[in-house]
């Protein structure tokens, strides 16, 4: 089944590049990141809904903010993730980077569209409104944009491996939006709350409020990290059978 | 020098020999602000104030469809890859062909832009400052459509996927663009808003033709 013709056993390098063995070894990930994602959103979910006090402000409503911000957070990680892949593709031709890119691409669209959506049920009962056009909101719009414009690319292209530098190039042009979202919040005083994790002097949050955020934040990425696995995995497999059916309509008629 | 500049004359007479595609796309720059006051309605204050940006917006779209040309042709042609042997690199071609495509394109759009002030109810001041912004923004937003017609170059159908590539980056330009004509929230705002719009045109001019010669390489091979 495995086709090692070598003659040496493979650098570690080597068994990361290689497609045939990244599905190998990829396969002995599923099932512990399932099982721990599993665990994280079972103890996140708890700490969330249940053992987690009331904002003295907006009451229960805070609890969305477990859902809200974990998903934002991973909306940029994905788009991270990709501009490192994009970055694999041109400069270094890695075999993989590009599969990585485009797997991660529509889970980052999923994470952003889930992070509006929340955001708009969170900001009704808390501001009043459903939507702002303030500068994180307008700035996490145009991300689901470029997500759902380079996923439009993708399939524009018959040639994949000529697709794949294309849109390693306007990956990389986009990534730009990101520290603008990042900072829209410091540049522009306007709806959306300010940063309250990631400032100087750590955190300004009680810890009450931080431990189910931290814990959901990394249920979200083990299950990030999960599907972008199984993405990639698929991926592999869908171009083995699409060079497969080639092979086999080039031979003489059956 | 003269390479960039025979580059130049020739996309100028390039444009000039193809004329009705110039006369439609400012047809359609016009068409596009003339239509809005019957999908608004006839109130003259609403239309006088949402005039800047609805010019903008025409003229985004005139840009974005005209964008095919810039690179389709030489592509299909083999010009592009005549280009590679230039005495001069390809960025520098691409950078004259986005200065012809401003002069013979993007000037007749603003000359056209008064047409937009009296159909609109725009007063002399809002039109010059219209104009100001739109001439300063123009370069920006074509530089960034090239990246887009690069990009898509080596598409039989790229029809509109090059302008929704666009689209999500030409927003702060616009944003800027219109903050230097509105009236502004803030006194001197509408200077900051020119001079950023001014410093997105520059650096997005000088990034362009390296990301696009880079696209155009990738759809070449």
């Amino acid at each position: 089944m495995a086709n090692t013709e070598t003659a040496r056993p493979l650098r570690w390098h080597e068994r990361l590049a290689h497609p045939g063995q990244f599905l190998a070894w990829s396969r002995h990930l599923l099932w512990p990141l399932a099982l721990l994602g599993a665990l994280l959103f079972a103890w996140g979910l708890w700490l969330s809904l249940f053992a987690s006090p009331d904002d003295y402000q907006m009451g229960a409503t805070v609890r969305i903010m477990y859902i809200h911000v974990p998903n934002a957070w991973l909306s940029q990680l994905t788009y991270g993730v990709m501009a490192v892949s994009a970055i694999g593709t041109l400069v270094w031709r890695h075999p993989m980077a590009d599969v990585s890119m485009k797997a991660a691409a529509p889970l980052g669209a999923v994470f952003t569209v889930l992070a509006l959506f929340t955001g708009a049920l969170w900001g009704r009962p808390t501001w009043g409104t459903f939507w702002e056009w303030d500068g994180r909101m307008t700035s996490t719009l145009v991300l689901l944009f470029i997500y759902l414009g380079l996923i439009a690319l993708w399939q524009a292209f018959d040639d994949k491996l000529r697709a794949a530098r294309l849109v390693a190039v306007v990956t990389l042009v986009g990534a730009i939006n990101i520290p603008v979202i990042k900072f829209s919040v410091d540049w522009w005083n306007t709806l959306h709350q300010p940063a309250s994790v990631f400032v100087e002097g750590g955190p300004r949050m009680p810890m009450s409020i931080l431990m189910p955020l931290l814990v959901m934040t990394g249920a979200f990425t083990v299950l990030f990290l999960l599907l972008h696995t199984v993405s990639m995995r698929t991926e592999v497999m869908a171009r083995k059978l699409s060079a497969l059916e080639r092979r086999r309509a080039l031979e003489p008629g059956k | 020098m003269t390479g960039f500049l025979a580059v130049l004359r020739r996309e100028v007479q390039l444009a000039r020999v193809g004329g009705g595609d110039l006369m439609t796309l400012l047809l359609f720059f016009v068409l596009v602000g003339a239509l809005m006051p019957f999908a608004i309605g006839p109130d003259k204050a609403l239309l006088s104030r949402i005039a800047p940006g609805v010019v903008w917006v025409s003229a985004l779209l005139a840009l974005l469809l005209g964008l095919d040309r810039l690179f389709r042709s030489d592509f299909e042609d083999g010009s592009l890859r005549a280009f590679h042997n230039a005495t001069i690199s390809l960025e520098a071609i691409v950078l004259a062909k986005l200065v012809a495509f401003w002069l013979t394109v993007i000037l007749p759009l603003l000359i056209a832009v008064p047409v937009h002030a009296l159909l609109l109810g725009m007063n002399g001041d809002i039109l010059l400052r219209t104009l100001v912004s739109l001439g300063i923004g123009t370069p920006g937003l074509l530089a960034l459509g090239a990246i887009g017609a690069a990009v898509t170059v080596s598409l039989r159908h790229g029809g509109l996927i090059g302008p929704v590539l666009i689209l999500p980056l030409a927003v702060p330009v616009l944003i800027f663009g219109i903050g230097a004509v509105s009236p502004p929230p803030a006194p001197g705002a509408d200077r900051v808003a020119l001079l950023f719009l001014s410093a997105l045109s520059l650096v997005l001019v000088a990034i362009a033709p390296f990301v696009a010669g880079l696209a155009l390489r990738l759809s070449e091979d």
